[in-house]
């Protein structure tokens, strides 16, 4: 299997003499398109003036110190910091050109999925926790909702292993198995884009290659958006990546660009390990 | 496949969330309903020869019930006499003394007889107290409240010790103090807030008890002398005259539940209070 | 204790003396805790074998057909405790086929609507529900509820259902209904404050997973965080079912107090606990008090079974509770 980096499409950096440059906008490229976000949780404000381009079908991770906003920037994506109380977000961020402040929230969340840090599986039986979401959604022919579950597993690099125990519960499953379980049930609903906060955290190595490489396979169906506090990771997943510190975006850009020659000295302190 | 949030599944989530705080509206309002009601109708009905006079037969007026505001008194000693102790020193085994099994066993007990309907306790106190003495008393009445107040004793006695850190009794202990010592002369004092204000829901809980001093300490229309005669307590009144076919004995009926749901509530609400800024805050 | 062994290797000194009463104090204190805790088992022990005893006479006189008997006439001798046994069933479960569907709804509106603090001021005054004495809802059952049911929801109900055996008959106040609707309201505070706690229990990252899939709120409460609470909450309706058992006071205050078994619920009935209230204290001879005794050993034991599986269902969904 190619390699993450050669998969990156080449494009020409301009020359920079701003502190970053962000790639040169091409809209129809551009799958969400984040414009001077600003967020507060009460009078605190986490976010400042955030502006990226989300490309579509492509890999963006977000890294950073711990606390540098990259967490609750993509609950932001799709509006998963209502849930807070207190909170409030200012800017726009248009999927495909629609502001998602604006439109309903329960469809966002529709087309914008999540997966979490900690896997969540519902408890129910792994079939169930796939076809939730379908049957939530007013998908109720039995033999759909059938061959989407099975589709959705074998995306999530989980159908061999639990074709033959479908109706048994999601807790039985493994740490790693039940993060595929999450992934494959937020695939059902075939998001536009899959947010992803540091989906393998809680996971030992084995298992973490396992959901990058199944990540790397479904990029050509949806846009995904990583946290990740694992450099290397990001490094080899990631078309783009976007530093954070401090809630604001320091510098994003193409992931060797970024990881090889940064134009910020904040954004080379951290990748070279200086700090954080 | 076309998903999308359909206005129907909107309708839903909008018409079932309202639903659900209309629920809580009603149950409050039903709350305060009761309230404003019993104030407006037994506030009204009050005067002082309420708080001073005997019951009066119905169509003489100035009849009031202080017989049965002593008689409640009288009962609820008795009572704290007999159910407190026992159950206080129960739940200080509880939390300072005891193994895993018996505190399990005696813990199931202690609910199982939080959980017997006062009536049947009525019952047995009627069996052991006022069967063999042959007739009603104040005492036989203490009795079967005291029992009521076993419970609740010992499970706010245990639920305060135990909020005590154990910090405190091991600094008592290192002094050279025994752990009797421990228990009674700091553990305890440390917790007493929260043990008065458990004791005061008990007596609140008891208070407006009626079921079970219906046949032991069964009711008087004077005074009664003592604790072994027959007396008359509150909610025993309430219920006896609000049964009566005459109208006036109801108005003194709403007044004397005025006086009862007052006290009830104001000692609940103090209780409360004290509780939720003490030592066992954290834990709630 | 290093003063200990020095009083223990000098006993004569007049320290020794002190030492030895503070240990024989801290032996004494363990053995009253111990008593006060034995004691208590004792007075239960004490509980059931006076009513068992007791009941020994009907028990022989009727063995157990007295439960199954529905002739109750104290003046002729016969004594069957059926009709109790119905009206103690009908006015419970009717108290909570009222109460269950509003205590469920609104512990959903304090666990995951209203603000925290709104939710524990709400829950504080709910809860001050279940301190009002059981004499104080039986007042207002008689002189406001009773003319309120007569005057609207009487006619409602035979108006659309009059054609069930349900709602046939007279009304005359008293009634099965009416005791249920006193029932209910006594009973909604527990099932609401125990459901709110479950409810609170279910971990927030269910309810994200659910959210993030494009569920409407209400999808995630019915359809994930109620199923994950559900153990707790049918323990909290098994609660309310224990308390509406044993009611005494409101119940006998409106239900009629006649021993017969209707279908209708407008007609008036009886329950153990109303009957025992009504008529221990007038009952004469031995068989009348027995029977009686022997109701309050059937309550004891009905209340007792329902009690320990809410118990069972309750602690294992929010870890409190001893």
């Amino acid at each position: 299997m190619a390699t993450p980096r050669q998969q990156v499409v080449n494009e020409a950096d301009p020359p920079s003499t701003m502190p970053y440059e962000p790639p040169p906008k091409d809209t129809s490229r551009c799958k969400l398109d984040v414009k001077d976000l600003n967020f507060y949780y009460g009078s605190f404000q986490a976010l400042h003036n955030i502006g990226i381009d989300i490309t579509r079908n492509k890999i963006t991770a977000f890294i950073g110190p711990s606390g540098c906003g990259k967490s609750t920037f993509l609950r932001t994506m799709n509006r998963m910091n209502e849930t807070v109380r207190n909170t409030r977000v200012e800017g726009k961020i248009l999927l495909d050109g629609e502001n998602v402040l604006d439109m309903d929230v329960t469809n966002v969340r529709r087309r914008v999925g999540m997966v979490f840090q900690k896997s969540n599986p519902f408890p129910k039986t792994i079939f169930d926790n796939v076809a939730y979401g379908l049957r939530v959604n007013g998908v109720r022919n039995q033999s759909v909702v059938a061959e989407a579950v099975e589709k959705s597993l074998e995306r999530a690099a989980l159908w061999t292993e639990v074709k033959d125990k479908l109706n048994k519960p999601a807790s039985a499953l493994s740490g790693g198995q039940q993060q595929r379980l999450c992934i494959a049930r937020a695939l059902a609903v075939e998001p536009e884009v899959l947010l992803l906060d540091e989906p393998c955290s809680a996971l030992d190595p084995i298992a973490t290659r396992k959901i990058e490489e199944l990540l790397f396979e479904i990029k050509s169906l949806t846009t995904i958006v990583i946290v990740t506090h694992n450099m290397q990771q990001a490094a080899r997943l990631a078309d783009y990546t976007g530093f954070f510190l401090m809630g604001k975006l320091i510098e994003f850009g193409d992931t060797r660009k970024i990881f090889q020659n940064p134009s910020v000295k904040e954004t080379e302190d951290y990748v070279t390990g200086r700090f954080g | 496949m076309v998903m999308a949030i359909s206005p129907q599944r909107k309708f839903v989530n909008a018409v079932m969330l309202s639903l659900s705080g209309l629920c809580t509206v009603i149950v409050i309002g039903v709350l305060f309903f009761i309230l404003g009601y019993l104030f407006f109708h037994g506030a009204t009905s009050l005067n002082l020869h309420f708080f001073t006079n005997l019951p009066k037969p119905s169509g003489e007026t100035g009849g009031g019930m202080a017989n049965a505001i002593v008689g409640s008194f009288k009962v609820l000693l008795v009572a704290t006499l007999i159910g407190v102790p026992i159950g206080f020193l129960a739940g200080v085994y509880l939390a300072e003394y005891s193994g895993k099994t018996f505190a399990f066993v005696l813990r199931y007990i202690v609910d199982l007889l939080n959980g017997v309907p006062s009536i049947v306790i009525g019952i047995v106190a009627y069996a052991v107290v006022v069967r063999p003495m042959k007739h009603y008393s104040a005492l036989a009445g203490g009795v079967a409240l005291g029992i009521m107040m076993i419970p609740i004793a010992v499970r706010t006695t245990e639920e305060f010790l135990r909020a005590i850190p154990n910090s405190l009794r091991e600094g008592s202990l290192a002094l050279g103090a025994s752990k009797a010592r421990t228990v009674f002369s700091v553990v305890v004092p440390a917790a007493i807030s929260g043990l008065i204000s458990g004791l005061m829901l008990n007596l609140a809980r008891v208070a407006g008890e009626t079921a079970p001093l219906l046949f032991t300490a069964l009711g008087n229309m004077f005074w009664s002398r003592g604790w072994m005669e027959p007396i008359a307590t509150l909610p025993v009144m309430i219920y006896n005259y609000a049964i009566a076919p005459e109208e006036d004995l109801h108005q003194q009926a709403w007044a004397a539940g005025f006086v009862l749901l007052a006290l009830v509530l104001a000692i609940n609400v103090t209780a409360k209070m004290i509780i939720m800024r003490g030592p066992a805050a954290s834990r709630r | 204790m290093a003063s200990s062994t020095y009083t223990a290797r000098n006993p004569q000194l007049p320290i020794a003396g002190f030492y030895r009463r503070l240990k024989a104090f801290d032996e004494l204190a363990y053995l009253v805790t111990l008593g006060s805790a034995v004691l208590i088992l004792a007075v239960v022990g004490l509980i059931v074998f006076e009513l068992w005893v007791s009941s020994q006479p009907t028990i022989k006189t009727f063995g157990w057909g007295f439960l199954t008997s529905s002739r109750w006439d104290p003046n002729s001798g016969h004594f069957g405790a059926l009709p109790f046994i119905y009206g103690t069933c009908v006015t419970s479960f009717l108290a909570l086929l009222i109460a269950v569907p509003f205590g469920v709804m609104a512990s959903i509106f304090l666990a995951e609507l209203a603000p925290p603090r709104l939710s524990n001021i709400l829950t504080f005054l709910i809860e001050l529900l279940a301190a009002v004495p059981s004499v104080i809802y039986g007042l207002i059952g008689i002189f406001v509820l009773l003319p309120l049911i007569r005057s609207y929801l009487v006619p409602v109900l035979t108006g659309a259902f009059g054609f069930l055996p349900l709602f046939q008959g007279d009304f005359y106040g008293v009634s099965f209904l009416s005791a249920g609707l006193v029932l209910s309201v006594m009973v909604v505070p527990f099932i609401i404050s125990v459901s709110r706690e479950v409810l609170l229990a279910v971990p927030v990252d269910q309810r994200e997973a659910a959210l993030a899939l494009g569920t409407t709120k209400w999808e995630t409460t019915w359809q994930i965080v109620i199923p994950n609470a559900s153990v707790g909450i049918i323990g909290s309706i098994f609660l309310a079912l224990a308390r509406a058992l044993g009611e005494t006071m409101a119940v006998t205050m409106v239900i009629g107090n006649t021993p017969k078994i209707s279908a209708s619920l407008l007609a008036p009935g009886y329950s153990i606990a109303a009957v025992i209230a009504n008529e221990f204290a007038e009952a004469s001879g031995e068989l009348y008090i027995s029977s009686l005794i022997f109701l309050g050993l059937v309550l004891f034991g009905l209340t007792i079974v329902i009690n320990a599986l809410a118990r069972i269902l309750i602690i294992t969904t929010t870890r409190r509770g001893a």
